[in-house]
C-alpha cells in the first residue's frame, strides 16, 4: 500500500495545472510541475486535466437518524454526501428523539465517525423538543464530544421573540450561531405552496413571502441589539435578500444560505400536483429566483446549503397536501448550483466552490475545512470532471430516499472522486466502503 | 372537436368541447322527457363514486346519471380514510382498478387529488373531478352554464354578453374557480363581489371585475350567484360576524328587487338560508336553484357518455333502437 498519493495532471479552481502530494491525512506539496510514475511507496493518480477542489461543506442536512431510518441513516446520508463531493455535513436536529441533549448529538456524531465517509457535525436544537418554549441545554451540547456550534429548531421557527433573543445571547458563551428557519407560524398555518397567482388558481393554501421576511427583519434587529451572530436558513424570497443586504450594510452579524433548488426551480412546478416539488420554504416565483442568484453573486447570501430532506416513497406518492415537505439534494447540489450560477455567468467556478466549502466552514467553525487545499492542511478534496454532462436519475441516488425534483435534468460538473482525510472515499463515481 | 380524456378542471375544456357537452346534455334532457327513462349506453360498464368528503347531492346526481345510462355504480365512501389514516389514495386506486372500474368519479378534500389519480397511472379509465379541495368542480360549472343557457335561450351557443356576479367566499370556493373560467370562456362577463379577505391574491390576473360592494352594481347583472359560506370559515376571522357578512354581502329580497327584470339567481347548494341568501330570494321566481339540481343529472350524463362512450358516437345518428347508444 502506498504511503503517499500524488494527484498528477490536475487543474486548480482557476484552471492552472497542478500536482498535489498527500501523505497521511495531509497535503504535503502543491506543484505545477508534473510528478513521475508510481513506484513502491507512491501512488500516482493521473487526473487527466480534471479539477481538484476542496470537499464541500453542507450546513443544512437532514439525516433522519435516530427515528426515521427508513428515509435515511447517518451512514446512507454520508454516502449521498460523498457522492455529491461533500467532506462535511451538518445534521439538523429534527430527529426522533430530537437532538436537544448532549446524548443525542453525541450519538449522531459517533454514527458519523462510524460511517467514516465524511465529517458529520450535529446541529443542536435551540429549544426542548423544538417546541419553541424552553431553551435546550445548549452549553451541554457545545461542550459534548460533538462540540456543537450551530443551533437551530429547523422546520420550526423560533417565533417567540424573547426566546429568540435569549438564544442569540446565550450562544455568545462559545461564539455559537443560531440558524433560524424564518417562518411566521401564524401566517403559514396549513400553507402548501408560495402564495401568489399560481396558488390562487390551484386552490392550494399560500405561504406568503412576508411570513419569511417579517421574521428575518425582526431577527436581524434582535441580533443587532444583542450583538450576536445570526444565520438565516434557506432564504427564498427577493424581499428577504433586500432585508439581509440592508442588515449587512449596517454591520449586523448575519449570514445567509440558499438552497440549490431555490436557485433553479419555480412555483409553476406545483401545477403538476406532484409532491416531489413540495418543499418548505416553497418554490417561489422566477423574480425571486433571479433575486436569490443576484444576492448570492454579490455576497448578500453567503453560502449554498442543501436542505437535503429525504422522505420515503409513500410520503410523496399521495395527495399534495398530505405529502411531506422536502427534497433530497446532496448528490446534485454542485451540479445544480453550477447550472444556476456558473452556466448563467453570474459567478465563476472558484467562487461557487468557496460558497460551498470554506465559507460555510467559517460560519460554523469547522476548522479543518477553513482555508483548504494548502500545504499542511487536511486532505479532504474532490476531483470534478467539469466537462462531463450527466442526467440526474432518481434510481441512481445513493440516498435511501429518491425524492429528487431534478430527475431527468441534464447537468454538468460530474464529481469523479472524493478524498476524505487523505483516504479515497469515492473513486470514479462509486462510494467506497 | 376533441374531448379531454379526463375531466379534472374546466381548463381541460375548450369553448367548443364545453358547448358540445352542453349540447349533449340538452339532447339527453329531451330524451329523458319522453318515456325512455333509462338508456342502455353504458350497460356492463362500472362507474365508481369515490367520495372522500360528504356530499349527498353531488354523489346522488352522479349516481342517477350513471344509472340512467345503465352503468353499474359502485359507491366507495372513503371519508376519513384518506390523508392521515387508513388506505392511501394509491392503494385505493389500485384496488378499484383491479376490480374493473371503467371510470372513477372522485370528490376529495385535497386540491389536485383527482389530477394525481389521473396522472399516476394507477387508474386506466377516465377520472372525473366531482370537487377537489378549493380548486375545481367542473361539472358544477357545466350545469350552471347549462341552466343559464336554457333560461336565456342560448341553446347551441355560449353565454356571450351575459353578466354573471359571483358573491361571497371566492377564496375557498371550487365552484367559483370553475365558474369564473368556464363562464368567461363561454363569453360571459364575470364580476366577483366579496370582502377583500375572501378574494384570492393577485385576483387582477383573472378575467374578472372585482367589487367590494354588492349594492353599487346589483342592477347590472343577468345572473347573481351567492356562494355558500362554510360554517368553519365563520370563526376564522375572514369577516367580523355572520350578521355583518349577511347584511353587507347576503342576497335578500331588497337587493333582489333591484335586479334587472329578467335576472336570475343561482346557488350551488346547500344553502345557508339567512346567511348568504334569505328565504325570500331562494324561493323567488327568479331562483333557478331547483332547475340546477335537475340539470346536474343531464350534464353529468353527458360527461359520462362523452368520456366513456367516446365522442364518435353521435346522439343524432339513430335514436330509435337500443343499438343507437352503444
Amino acid at each position: 500500500m502506498a504511503m503517499r498519493t500524488v494527484l498528477s495532471n490536475g487543474v486548480d479552481l482557476d484552471g492552472r495545472r497542478v500536482n498535489l502530494e498527500i501523505e497521511g491525512d495531509r497535503i504535503t506539496s502543491i506543484e505545477s510541475a508534473p510528478v513521475g510514475r508510481s513506484h513502491d511507496d507512491v501512488d500516482v493518480v493521473d487526473l487527466k486535466g480534471m479539477t481538484i477542489a476542496p470537499a464541500l461543506v453542507d450546513l443544512h442536512t437532514h439525516l433522519r437518524e435516530p427515528g426515521k431510518e427508513d428515509a435515511e441513516t447517518v451512514a446512507s446520508g454520508s454516502a449521498a454526501a460523498v457522492r455529491g463531493g461533500f467532506g462535511a455535513i451538518s445534521a439538523m436536529p429534527n430527529t426522533n428523539p430530537v437532538a436537544d441533549t448532549a446524548g443525542v448529538v453525541e450519538q449522531v456524531f459517533s454514527l458519523g465517525i462510524e460511517a467514516g465517509l465524511c465529517d458529520v457535525f450535529p446541529i443542536g436544537a435551540v429549544t426542548v423538543g423544538q417546541g419553541g418554549e424552553q431553551l435546550a441545554e445548549i452549553l451541554a451540547m457545545a461542550e459534548s464530544r460533538a462540540q456543537v456550534r450551530v443551533f437551530s429548531d429547523d422546520g420550526h421557527c423560533v417565533s417567540d421573540p424573547v426566546l429568540m433573543r435569549r438564544a442569540l445571547e446565550y450562544v455568545k458563551i462559545f461564539d455559537g450561531v443560531i440558524a433560524q428557519h424564518a417562518e411566521d407560524p401564524a401566517l403559514t398555518r396549513g400553507a402548501q405552496m408560495n402564495e401568489g397567482a399560481v396558488s390562487a388558481r390551484l386552490g392550494l393554501k399560500g405561504w406568503p413571502a412576508v411570513a419569511e421576511e417579517a421574521i428575518i427583519a425582526r431577527d436581524v434587529l434582535l441580533a443587532d441589539h444583542v450583538g450576536s451572530r445570526l444565520h438565516i436558513c434557506h432564504v427564498s424570497t427577493a424581499g428577504s435578500v433586500e432585508i439581509i443586504r440592508w442588515a449587512k450594510a449596517r454591520g449586523i452579524r448575519v449570514t445567509a444560505e440558499v438552497t440549490p433548488h431555490h436557485l433553479l426551480l419555480t412555483e409553476d412546478l406545483a401545477t403538476s400536483f406532484d409532491p416531489v416539488y413540495k418543499v418548505n420554504p416553497p418554490l417561489r416565483s422566477s423574480a425571486d429566483v433571479m433575486a436569490l442568484r443576484e444576492g448570492l453573486a454579490d455576497g448578500t447570501i453567503d453560502i449554498i446549503a442543501t436542505d437535503h430532506a429525504p422522505h420515503p416513497e409513500e410520503a410523496k406518492e399521495c395527495e399534495w397536501d398530505a405529502a411531506a415537505f422536502g427534497m433530497i439534494g446532496l448528490e446534485t447540489a454542485l451540479a445544480i448550483s453550477n447550472k444556476a450560477m456558473v452556466d448563467s455567468g453570474l459567478m465563476n467556478f472558484s467562487e461557487l466552490i468557496a460558497r460551498m466549502s470554506s465559507k460555510p466552514a467559517e460560519i460554523a467553525g469547522y476548522r479543518e475545512h477553513i482555508d483548504p487545499l494548502k500545504v499542511g492542511r487536511v486532505a479532504s478534496l474532490m476531483i470534478v470532471d467539469r466537462a462531463r454532462t450527466w442526467q440526474v436519475d432518481r434510481q441512481n441516488s445513493v440516498s435511501r430516499s429518491k425524492n429528487t425534483p431534478f430527475h431527468g435534468t441534464e447537468v454538468g460538473c460530474y464529481v469523479h472522486d472524493v478524498m476524505y482525510k487523505g483516504s479515497w472515499v469515492m473513486r470514479e463515481g462509486t462510494v467506497l466502503g | 372537436m376533441k374531448l379531454p380524456r379526463h375531466l379534472l378542471s374546466v381548463d381541460d375544456l375548450t369553448r367548443e368541447s364545453a358547448i358540445a357537452i352542453l349540447d349533449t346534455a340538452a339532447e339527453l334532457s329531451k330524451l329523458s322527457d319522453g318515456k325512455m327513462k333509462k338508456l342502455p349506453t353504458l350497460r356492463g360498464r362500472a362507474v365508481v363514486n369515490l367520495f372522500y368528503e360528504d356530499s349527498t347531492r353531488t354523489r346522488i346526481s352522479f349516481e342517477t346519471a350513471a344509472k340512467r345510462l345503465s352503468a353499474d355504480v359502485i359507491n366507495f365512501n372513503a371519508k376519513g380514510s384518506s390523508v392521515s389514516k387508513g388506505e392511501s389514495l394509491k392503494d385505493t386506486a389500485l384496488t378499484l382498478q383491479a376490480m374493473g372500474a371503467d371510470a372513477v368519479i372522485i370528490r376529495h378534500p385535497s386540491s389536485g387529488a383527482p389530477q394525481r389519480l389521473a396522472d399516476s397511472g394507477w387508474i386506466k379509465g377516465p377520472v372525473i373531478n366531482a370537487g377537489d379541495g378549493t380548486r375545481q368542480h367542473p361539472t358544477q360549472a357545466l350545469l350552471d352554464a347549462f341552466t343559464i343557457r336554457n333560461r336565456f335561450g342560448r341553446l347551441g351557443g355560449g353565454l356571450d354578453g351575459l353578466r354573471l356576479a359571483i358573491v361571497g367566499d371566492i377564496l375557498h370556493s371550487r365552484v367559483a374557480r370553475s365558474n369564473i373560467f368556464l363562464a368567461s370562456m363561454l363569453g360571459a362577463e364575470v364580476t366577483l363581489i366579496a370582502p377583500p379577505t375572501l378574494l384570492p391574491v393577485e385576483i387582477d390576473q383573472w378575467p374578472v371585475d372585482v367589487s367590494y360592494r354588492i349594492d353599487s352594481k346589483i342592477y347590472e347583472f343577468d345572473i347573481v350567484m351567492p356562494l355558500r359560506i362554510q360554517r368553519e370559515r365563520m370563526n376564522q376571522g375572514y369577516f367580523p360576524t355572520e350578521r355583518e357578512f349577511s347584511r353587507h354581502y347576503g342576497l335578500n329580497v331588497d337587493r333582489v328587487a333591484k335586479m334587472k327584470p329578467d335576472a336570475v339567481i343561482l346557488h350551488p347548494g346547500p344553502m345557508n338560508r339567512g346567511v348568504e341568501i334569505d328565504a325570500g330570494s331562494a324561493d323567488s321566481t327568479r331562483s333557478l336553484i331547483v332547475d340546477q339540481v335537475a340539470n346536474g343529472v343531464f350534464v353529468r350524463m353527458a360527461v359520462l357518455y362523452l368520456l366513456m362512450a367516446g365522442s364518435d358516437h353521435s346522439l343524432d345518428h339513430d335514436t330509435e333502437g337500443e343499438g343507437a347508444w352503444r
